[in-house]
């Protein structure tokens, strides 16, 4: 692959620090390019940098046309989802000083349509979300006057609670090796998010949601390699989830 | 089909594959290797009735298994509505031809015609 060297150093006064990597960004824009090449920027770092701060410094510093998607900055919109040196992770949630190395190379995540350089198109994944019906199905409702919330013990909030704290950066399912060929599968995403309303003893939606999971494309296809789990940066596990679905449909679970 | 419904298929299949693939196995451990590929003694197989149809059950349930193995495989490497059509028909097609061919090998030899 080409690489294209950017070798600016930067002109604003930074903030006191002994330590610099070498930032490599993949640069591509579907429109105009062929490939994707990388271009390299010298950045400042701290103890605490975070990958994103320093995509953010030579945005800021070097090269502003850099597209890379961000808002929360603390692990909670889903937004910053790339490779970060091959492994795929929160750019906000990784800092430099982990990676134990000088060079630090980010590129869009796999499994996903690009947008231009580190922002990839989510659309997909957030229509095969909604096809999950990610919402409480039942007949009565707790906002009505006259009527109660409805309680739950902790041992029946304990059974989806890991699954609700999905934030859709789509990490799962870009290290799942079935998308990386079957861009009709649900994903792990997806999958993880129908088992969360499933087990939700306030919903009355499983025979719709198995329904639509029970497809040529949907459940079946995981072949539990269980990257989503391992990239999952808030602790959900959909390759449990996706065993745990399975587990109705086959009749071992009520 | 509902997937679910094929996916317990294939993993019945297999399971049954085992255990009579253990039978199997162990029916020709009763002789040593290569008394048991001389000719008689492979015939003489087929010549036992039992035997014969196990060896028809097996025959039914690898093809059934390979061939959804394959086209789950195959679906997963390309989509499309004519490609999906074509692979779903064409494994149950495979299927039934390899279990035509096998059985009209078990049938001959069963019957003393080959
Ligand atoms: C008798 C022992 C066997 C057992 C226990 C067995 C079991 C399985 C299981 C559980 C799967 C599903 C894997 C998954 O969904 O990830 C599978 C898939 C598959 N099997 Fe078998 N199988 C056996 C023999 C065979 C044979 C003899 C063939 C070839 C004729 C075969 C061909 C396939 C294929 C092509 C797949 C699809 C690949 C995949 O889904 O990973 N299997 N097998
Ligand atoms: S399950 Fe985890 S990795 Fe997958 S989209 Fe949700 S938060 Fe991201
Ligand atoms: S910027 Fe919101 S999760 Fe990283």
């Amino acid at each position: 692959m080409a690489v294209e060297t950017i070798s600016k150093t930067p002109e604003v006064s930074l903030p006191i620090s002994s330590d610099s990597i070498t930032l490599r960004i993949s640069r591509f824009n579907p429109k105009n390019d062929l490939s994707p090449i990388f271009a390299e920027f010298k950045v400042p770092i701290q103890k605490w940098t975070t990958v994103l701060e320093a995509i953010l410094f030579v945005k800021q510093n070097l090269d502003h046309s850099v597209a890379v998607r961000y808002s929360c900055r603390q692990a909670s919109c889903g937004s910053c989802g790339m490779r970060i040196n091959g492994k795929p992770a929160l750019a906000c949630y990784t800092k430099i000083s982990e990676l134990n190395s000088n060079i630090v190379t980010v590129e869009p995540m796999h499994n996903f349509p690009i947008i231009r350089d580190l922002a990839v198109d989510f659309k997909q994944m957030f229509a095969n979300h909604k096809k999950m019906k990610p919402y409480i199905i039942r007949e009565d409702s707790e906002i009505a006057s006259d009527t109660k919330e409805f309680l739950q013990t902790p041992e029946e909030v304990e059974k989806y609670l890991q699954f609700s704290y999905c934030i859709k950066c789509g990490l799962c399912n870009s290290a799942c090796p079935t998308m990386a060929t079957d861009e009709s599968f649900i994903g792990p995403q997806g999958l993880a998010q129908a088992y969360r309303y499933v087990a939700d003893n306030r919903d009355d939606g499983k025979k719709e949601r198995l329904k639509i999971i029970d497809q040529s494309h949907g459940i079946w296809r995981c072949h539990f390699a269980g990257s989503c789990s391992h990239v999952c940066p808030k602790g959900v596990d959909p390759a449990m989830a996706i065993q745990l679905l399975r587990g109705y449909l086959l009749g071992f679970r009520k | 089909m509902r997937e679910s419904i094929i996916m317990k298929i294939h993993y019945g299949t297999a399971l049954g594959a085992v255990a009579l693939v253990t039978i199997h196995i162990l029916f020709r451990m009763t002789q040593n290797f290569s008394e048991s590929l001389q000719y008689q003694n492979v015939i003489a197989n087929y010549h036992l009735l039992p035997y014969a149809l196990m060896l028809e059950v097996v025959l039914i349930l690898l093809s059934v298994h390979g061939f959804n193995g394959l086209r789950v495989i195959l679906l997963e490497l390309k989509q499309g509505i004519v490609y999906e059509k074509l692979i779903n028909y064409g494994s149950i097609g495979a299927m039934a031809a390899l279990i035509a061919y096998g059985s009209r090998t078990i049938l001959m030899a069963g019957m003393g015609m080959s």
